[in-house]
């Protein structure tokens, strides 16, 4: 496949991982929950970066799993001790990457491992860093990862769809019904930590961020069925991040910031013609009622 | 025969005791009214019964503790704020939510499930609304919705915290023909109420709260000016000229 | 070392990073009363672009020239978090989360353009992300520190009003007071001492020093006063330690050793805080079960 292709590619999978857990993010109300992991995902790599002296794809994945349920678990204890959930998570959050930078600029040094890399993501290196798999040939190994973490939370999302949504709608009735609402949490948590890191790689930190969020919040202005907002939100990360890498190479700039931003002109567009929620729509339909 | 035997039970909240040392148990086919003021705990009670607030003593048995499979026999109604209504899902399939505890993990509803939810619908007179958008719903018809939720799964005891609160007349009148119904079956359910003045009208028994068990049992006995006076420390005002008017007003 | 310490440069330097602390400390108390501490995340990672454009307008890297298109990119994102909240279903974490990363996300585009048209005057714009105190010349930590004043002065001298208004706004609107001037007061003095700090902490971890002293604060005090005066010292020394620990390296970033600082302080609190902190805490708890435990072996 061509270098544009490999991009047009991972930046697609990129899409839809975010695009799917972005849904149950936004409905469960942690947007910043993934901020906040988002962020603290960068010490669990340097972490394992650490442990294991070598940034292969497995370590990086436990690494940043364990970060993220840190992550979760503090947050969730800071506010059982009283702290309120905003406070929580930006205490957690802040100190846990701070931690992370500070280890980078002092004892990993040159690394490979770059603070504005970890930030911003390089998607235009992937197509360069390829493995060798039988039969397909060579495969950037960053796009593989995504490939294999995107059919995971696809499944995840698919097979457990209606606990998935009980829990999120009414947690109170999930429980009563004997769903095990708190290892759902953790379970959806372990999901956002991996679908960051390995869309960490080509977009970095904060972009990643946009890609959750964005795209499902599009959606929920568009549909109100869960499974099209699914596939809406999948499709927006896709059109969102394509969008990017054609309007970057224009603009000659970063790929990874121009991905973020086109998703908020996805959002933009949709908070004025979205033919539901859409600003136009609510006009027309409030006339309509009058 | 006892559904539900409640032994000593306390909560905390924060720092701030709750619910202190209820003991109480509850008959098969009983229509029972929670009833006291703000922050008594009757939403605490409820939440701590069905282990979804914890404690730090007490005991709770259902059915006389020879019973596996308790989530799926004893039903909740939370209270309507508790969930977002703008949750993209329709009334059908809040409605078929109830039946998730029976369909089992790997597995999705299907035509059955759902034909059994257009039924419990039906109940509620909400069939016409069954594919429309939850957001769309006035506050009577999600409180309709969340009963027949409720009648779906088909439990033995059922929970029900301030139905009543801020519906219209004839969300109300169903409620009430469908709890009936519900006592009819030989099913027993625990309501928190907040309008005393129905009180009598509504229920068979009484529960008075206020952060301890103030009294329970048959409403003739429990429903008293005294007990009220102590459940409500005078902040109750009787009008009746004697202990069988029940009219009075909450200050 | 020592060289670094008495040069007079550096000490202006830290100075006004200890004033910076100390108004974010008071700053975000209020915030944090309020429940917004994200909301001056958002706000500091939106300021990126208006800091890249006012560059590229300006084409120098005036601090208050930066300041300014901070401060105004920092005002449309509040702006626009509030409206997408007000006017649609979107709930407000998620709309906070939207403008942060997006205009994060331009920020990094008009910095990659910056970067290329720029021809080395833009060099030392990357350090707005992460923040760089020691690079700052004596122009700049005059200025840090001037704003840093006001923005406390301003909180001191009306101490009573930002009382009323920030417990209950409603009693506050009956008592005549102007809530909704001191409301928008508040955002502009959010976005004041978040656009000041962020040449100092970066963008990205300017949220903690507003957050951070000031939940820290409160395991010591019930009083008001008291938790304003404790988030200005927390801060404070926050802000002048991890100066002082990121000066003492070459390319040691200030925003994480200001944070980490800060942080040690609030696991402190976490803990001995003689108010709420977590032994006082157990001891109240125990308590409680004791009291428990009598009454069930009355009965």
């Amino acid at each position: 496949m061509s270098y544009a292709g490999w991009i047009l590619l991972t930046g697609a999978l990129v899409g839809i991982s975010c695009g799917l857990t972005g849904v149950l993010l936004i409905l469960r109300k942690m947007a910043m929950m993934a901020d906040a992991i988002s962020h603290t995902v960068l010490l669990g790599i340097v972490a394992a970066y650490l442990v294991s002296s070598s940034l292969d794809g497995g370590s990086m994945l436990i690494g940043a799993m364990l970060a993220g349920l840190l992550t979760a678990w503090l947050v969730q204890w800071f506010e059982s001790s009283g702290i309120n959930t905003d406070a929580a998570i930006g205490v957690v959050f802040t100190t846990l990457f701070s931690i992370g930078v500070i280890l980078i600029s002092t004892s990993v040094g040159n690394v490979h491992l770059d603070v504005n890399h970890a930030l911003m993501g390089e998607i235009s290196f992937i197509p360069w860093n390829v493995i060798e798999l039988p039969l397909i040939g060579p495969v950037p190994s960053a796009t593989l990862l995504l490939l294999i973490v995107t059919i995971i939370v696809a499944l995840v999302i698919l097979l457990f769809f209606k606990e998935w949504k009980i829990t999120t709608f009414d947690p109170a009735l999930a429980a009563s019904l004997g769903f095990p609402v708190l290892l759902m949490h953790y379970v959806f948590m372990t999901l956002v930590s991996v679908t960051t890191v390995a869309a960490f790689d080509a977009v970095g930190a904060i972009m990643v961020v946009a890609m959750l969020i964005t795209p499902a919040a599009s959606a929920n202005l568009w549909t109100d069925r869960l499974s099209h907002m699914f596939l809406l939100s999948a499709l927006f990360g896709v059109a969102s991040s394509s969008m990017g890498y054609v309007v970057a190479i224009w603009l000659n700039t970063s790929i990874s910031g121009s991905m973020a931003f086109s998703t908020g002109l996805i959002f933009l567009i949709s908070y004025f013609f979205a033919p539901k929620h859409g600003q136009i729509a609510k006009r027309v339909y409030k006339t309509n009622e009058i | 025969m006892s559904v539900l035997t409640v032994q000593n039970l306390s909560s905390a909240y924060e720092k701030k005791l709750v619910l202190d040392s209820l003991t109480f148990s509850v008959n098969e086919g009983t229509l029972t009214g929670i009833v006291g003021p703000n922050g008594a705990g009757k939403s605490t009670m409820i939440k701590a019964i069905l282990g979804l607030q914890p404690k730090i003593s007490g005991s709770i048995e259902f059915f006389n503790g020879n019973e596996k499979k308790i989530n799926q026999r004893v039903g909740y109604v939370p209270q309507r704020g508790a969930v977002d209504w703008d949750f993209p899902t329709n009334v059908l399939d809040v409605v078929t939510m109830g039946l998730y505890g029976q369909i089992g993990w790997l597995r999705f509803p299907n035509k059955k499930h759902r034909q059994l939810a257009l039924e419990a619908l039906e109940k509620v007179s909400m069939s016409d609304f069954a594919h429309r958008q939850i957001s769309q719903l006035s506050g009577g018809q999600q409180q309709r919705v969340f009963l027949a939720r409720a009648l779906v799964q088909d439990a033995d005891l059922y929970f029900m915290d301030e139905p009543f609160a801020g519906v219209d007349a004839k969300t109300e009148k169903t409620i009430i023909s469908v709890l009936k119904e519900l006592i009819d079956l030989g099913k027993t359910v625990m309501v928190v109420h907040h309008d005393l003045q129905t009180v009598p009208y509504y229920f068979d028994h009484v529960l008075l709260l206020n952060k301890e068990l103030i009294a329970h049992g048959p409403t003739n006995e429990t429903f008293t000016p005294s007990y009220l006076a102590q459940t409500y420390g005078g902040a109750i005002q009787w009008l009746g000229r004697d202990n069988n008017d029940r009219s009075f007003v909450q200050q | 070392m020592t060289g670094l310490l008495s040069s007079s440069n550096f000490q202006w330097v830290l100075t006004s990073a200890v004033l910076l602390g100390m108004a974010a400390g008071m700053v975000g108390t209020m915030a944090n009363l309020r429940k917004q501490g994200l909301m001056s995340d958002a706000i500091s990672h939106a300021a990126l672009p208006g800091v890249i454009l006012a560059f590229l307008i300006s084409g120098e890297k005036q601090l208050p020239v930066l300041i300014t298109g901070a401060a105004i990119s920092g005002l449309i994102a509040a702006f626009f978090i509030q409206s997408i909240k007000r006017t649609t279903r979107i709930k407000e974490d998620a709309a906070m989360g939207i403008i942060l990363s997006v205009f994060f996300g331009g920020g990094i585009m008009l910095l990659s353009i910056a970067n290329r048209v720029g021809g080395g005057s833009q060099s030392g714009l990357d350090r707005f992300i992460f923040g760089q105190a020691a690079s700052m010349v004596r122009m700049d930590a005059y200025i840090m520190g001037a704003l840093a004043v006001v923005v406390m002065l301003l909180i001191f001298v009306s101490f009573k009003e930002w009382k009323v208004v920030l417990f209950d706004p409603r009693h506050a609107k009956m008592m005549g007071i102007p809530v909704r001037l001191y409301s928008s007061l508040y955002t502009l003095l959010l976005v004041l001492v978040i656009v000041i700090g962020i040449q100092a902490v970066g963008v990205i971890l300017m949220a903690a020093m507003l957050i951070i002293p000031a939940i820290s604060s409160r395991y010591w005090t019930h009083s008001l006063f008291t938790v304003f005066v404790l988030s200005a010292v927390f801060g404070g020394v926050s802000g002048g330690i991890g100066t002082l620990i990121s000066s003492s390296g070459s390319n040691l970033p200030t925003g994480p050793f200001i944070v980490v600082t800060s942080s040690l302080i609030f696991l402190l609190s976490l803990f001995f805080g003689t108010k709420k902190g977590l032994l006082f805490r157990g001891e109240k708890l125990h308590a409680n079960r004791r009291y428990l435990k009598q009454g069930g072996d009355h009965k």
